[in-house]
């Protein structure tokens, strides 16, 4: 019953990754690209969190927080690229 | 190390002070009187051997040189080695003399000269006393290698590379097949002496190889000594100063090859097949150097041709010799090895006559200015001392009494008339083309050897023609002449001395089977009227009146075209091989890398699918699988999917993030596989290599940046499935045949053994921590190289900025 129900999240979320992915391509502007490819990132962390559960591991929990930091900074940095065309500045 | 070391060394040891000398001395004295000494001192030494050899004893000294693989430099000195050792220690000393004066030592490269030469002097001397095989090989090349830089010695005139280059090409392709040939002979008589192989000679001649072996040690020895149809190079090594002409050319080096047939008779010969290629090619050859010998103007050309003729005839007496062999010890083979011992008379007596002919010729050419017989002439008058010397060599040379031509010539026409009555062989169909060819070679020979001396001495004196005020040459210049003159002479009166002491202990090396018996041998200027002296006299008949009439018919070699000859073959073939690789090489070395990596892929396909082919590699155990679940196969289909979006999109940045998504499903397949460092390490690492790609991206020029679709190419999608075929077959057939346990049960105790509860870090750092040590130089250097990239690309950008 329980292995059902996450089996049933798991779909759930590969439709989203899927629906997102689909904005990844599409999305007329990079800003909606961006925001889909973010959302991606936190379907993986909630999928990887159900293959935990799944599983019975720890193990996968740092990836976990690797993704959610890389999204981060992923998005920070597109987020700059899209306003200032460069990502790291130059020291004058 | 024995006293004989020290004299076979001695040339060698000498080549390292002479540039000393060059430099402190020269200017004082020539650099040649030095030099002298080095051949003097072996001629001596050598001579005490004679008296040994004589009574039939031999010497063998051994000096170690890589025992342990058993190539020891061993010598053996017997009558053949020790006549080839005299020729080449006496002529020598006399050519040295003759540089002396011949060599300018103010406008002359001296200490190159002497250098080379006494080089070439060592290594004749290893080659002819080596017993050790592949030293006598390494002699050998040392050789062809001296005789290159000697050819070349004037290399800032075109046609000496020509030559120098000719010649090494030619010789070293002789060698390199000797090599071979010496080595089939080491595998099948398992040892490295000769003398050793001439013992257990039985088993080579019973072997498969014995053929081979003989063609290709013939190929070496046939183009050393310049035979039909490698004599091509000889001519042309005339370029080389007089002196190295007169040593190299005619009295030493190109006796190489006749040393070696000579050497090696006692193991094949016998055999039908040594008798026709070392008999026929040298008659042929003898006729083909003599009937070209006529045409050539230039005074050198005309030796040049006459010394491949006279090694013709040297060659095939060999060969006739070589029937003593079959015959064994019987009346036919007293007979035949008669032939064997004119081969080695006329050996010696060729090695006098064209030694002092070449200085003749050097000597005019030093006087005179030219060699060229057209504007010479009436020289008789202004040097009558170099006109005596040129009459002595040429009419021993044409085989006239009184000198040692005439007495070899005669044993010569004795040898091919046995041959004709052999009955052996073939020959009773054949045997009679031997006499005639010998017999119309001769005429030609005495054709030009009156050519030579009467068109340069006799006849009108043309001194407007010349460029330099013509005298006798200096006395130096013609002693060395004049000794060998003497001896072409001496041996005429007194041949049984020469034939005692030297030749019949020589005889008794080449046919160490036969019984040599002293009073078989004796030679004798008048035997009687026979056939060989109505050959003589028609020889001097017949030669006469074509010299006679010379103006007529001379002409008729211009008709020859030039297109047949043997040198256009040779500089055709040497173009056309050049344009050959050139055009091979243009045509698969494209330039472009994506032709190189169909190249590699397909090699690899054919090399694994031709050896899974081969050798029966599909089989496939799927027993060990384990279950494939759902992730599995929803992960596969969206790598599956992201794959074909990259091949297939048009824009690159959606490639980009496509082999990103790509990174992120492997990522996922580490963590269904449950392996959390990896999944942990692809993530980053791919994010991280996105968005270089995307940096890439972004800087590509503006030009090129709508590229549109990869093309199709139907060879690329060949070749791209094949190898994604052959990768996943051999992964398949491998995974079913794990032969041995795997060793990760060690890795299991990694608690107990490192104290880490991490297995996958354990093995990282702890069981395997070499790797990961290189691995981060590797990363250390990626950085680096980055770097430094990145530093020099601005600053010349910056350089650049500056000069605009």
């Amino acid at each position: 019953m329980f292995k059902t129900v996450l089996f049933i999240s798991l779909c759930l979320l590969a439709l989203t990754i899927l629906l997102n992915l689909y904005r990844v391509v599409k999305g007329p502007t990079s800003a909606d690209r961006i925001q889909a490819l973010d959302s991606v990132g936190i379907n993986l962390i909630a999928s990887i969190g159900i293959f935990s559960v799944l599983f019975h591991t720890r193990a996968f929990f740092d990836l976990m927080l690797l993704i959610g930091i890389l999204s981060f900074i992923g998005t920070i940095a597109f987020a700059r690229f899209i306003e200032r065309s460069v990502v790291i500045e130059r020291d004058n | 190390m024995n006293s004989f070391y020290i004299i076979l060394f001695l040339p060698f040891l000498f080549a390292i002070i002479v540039p000393f000398l060059f430099k402190y001395i020269n200017k004082r004295i020539h650099t040649g009187w030095f030099v002298l000494f080095v051949p003097l001192t072996i001629f001596l030494y050598l001579l005490q051997y004679i008296p040994i050899v004589a009574k039939g004893d031999t010497r063998e000294y051994i000096l170690p040189w890589i025992p342990s693989l058993n190539i020891n430099i061993t010598t053996y000195i017997d009558g053949l080695g020790l006549l080839f050792g005299l020729l080449i220690s006496g002529v020598g000393t006399l050519v040295i003399l003759y540089s002396i004066y011949y060599l300018s030592k103010e406008r002359e490269e001296l200490h190159n000269f002497y250098i080379y030469l006494l080089m070439f002097m060592g290594a004749m001397l290893g080659l002819v006393f080596s017993d050790h095989i592949l030293i006598l090989y390494g002699f050998w090349e040392l050789t062809s290698i001296s005789s290159f830089l000697l050819i070349g010695y004037w290399f800032e005139r075109k046609n000496s590379r020509y030559g120098a280059l000719k010649s090494l090409l030619i010789t070293v392709f002789g060698g390199l097949a000797m090599l071979a040939g010496f080595i089939m002979l080491i595998l099948m008589a398992e040892t490295y002496s000769i003398r050793e192989m001439i013992a257990n000679v039985g088993e080579i001649t019973n072997h498969s190889l014995f053929i081979t072996a003989l063609v290709l040690v013939l190929l070496g020895a046939f183009t050393k000594s310049a035979q039909f149809p490698f004599s091509i190079w000889l001519p042309d090594a005339m370029e080389a100063p007089t002196p190295v002409s007169a040593y190299l050319h005619s009295a030493t080096m190109v006796k190489a090859g006749i040393y070696l047939v000579a050497r090696l008779t006692p193991i094949f010969a016998g055999s039908a097949s040594w008798f026709w290629l070392v008999a026929g090619v040298g008659i042929v050859t003898l006729f083909y150097g003599s009937f070209n010998a006529i045409r050539q103007t230039d005074l050198k050309a005309l030796l040049a041709f006459s010394t491949i003729s006279q090694l013709g005839l040297v060659m095939s007496l060999l060969g006739i010799g070589s029937l003593a062999v079959y015959f064994g010890q019987s009346e036919n083979g007293i007979l035949f090895s008669a032939a064997t011992f004119a081969a080695i008379f006329h050996l010696f007596n060729h090695s006098t006559f064209k030694g002092s002919l070449f200085m003749v010729v050097g000597i005019v050419d030093h006087e005179t200015g030219t060699r060229d017989i057209r504007r010479l002439g009436g020289l008789m008058h202004v040097m009558p001392i170099t006109f005596t010397i040129a009459v002595i060599g040429a009419f021993s040379m044409a085989g006239l009494p009184p000198f040692n031509g005439f007495l070899s010539k005669e044993m010569f026409f004795a040898g091919v008339n046995d041959v004709a009555n052999a009955g052996v062989f073939g020959l009773e169909q054949f045997g009679l083309l031997f006499p005639i060819i010998a017999w119309v070679a001769s005429v030609f020979t005495f054709v030009y050897c009156m050519i030579l001396v009467f068109k340069t001495f006799t006849g009108k004196f043309r001194p407007e023609k010349l460029t330099r005020k013509v005298h006798e040459a200096p006395f130096g210049m013609l002693v060395s002449p004049i000794i060998l003159g003497l001896i072409v002479v001496l041996v005429f009166f007194f041949p049984n001395v020469l034939g005692e002491y030297i030749l019949i202990p020589a005889l008794a090396a080449v046919l160490p089977m036969m019984q040599i018996n002293a009073s078989d041998f004796h030679i004798s200027a008048w035997h009687g009227v026979n056939l060989e002296l109505w050959m003589t006299i028609g020889v001097v008949v017949v030669g006469i009146l074509l010299y006679k009439t010379l103006k007529g018919w001379v002409k008729l070699f211009n008709n020859y075209p030039y297109r047949l000859t043997l040198n256009h073959f040779y500089d055709q073939s040497l173009a056309g091989t050049e344009q050959f690789s050139q055009n091979v090489t243009n045509r698969y070395m494209t330039g472009s890398l994506r032709q190189y990596l169909v190249y590699i892929f397909a090699f690899f396909v054919l090399l694994l699918m031709g050896s899974f082919i081969t050798l029966y590699g599909f089989q496939f155990d799927f027993s060990k699988f384990a279950p494939i679940e759902l992730f599995d196969i929803a992960i596969v289909i969206g790598i599956v999917l992201a794959a074909f979006v990259v091949l297939f999109t048009s824009h690159r940045i959606t490639a980009i993030v496509t082999l990103g998504a790509i990174g992120y499903f492997v990522s996922m397949f580490f963590v269904l596989f449950q392996a959390p460092d990896l999944g942990l390490t692809q993530f980053v690492v791919e994010t991280v290599t996105t968005v270089l790609f995307l940096l890439c991206f972004y800087h590509l020029p503006k030009l090129k940046k709508n590229i549109g679709k990869i093309s199709f190419k139907l060879t690329n999608l060949i070749i791209s499935l094949a190898m994604g075929a052959t990768v996943t077959i051999l992964a398949l057939a491998a995974f079913g045949h794990k032969v041995f346990e795997p060793i990760s049960y060690f890795f299991e105790k990694s608690y107990e053994l490192a104290g880490a509860k991490n297995i996958v870090n354990a093995i990282l750092v702890d069981f395997r921590g070499f790797d990961t040590m290189l691995e981060i130089s590797v990363l250390a250097i990626a950085g680096l190289g980055v770097y430094v990239l990145i530093r020099q690309g601005s600053r010349r950008r910056e350089q650049s900025n500056e000069t605009k």
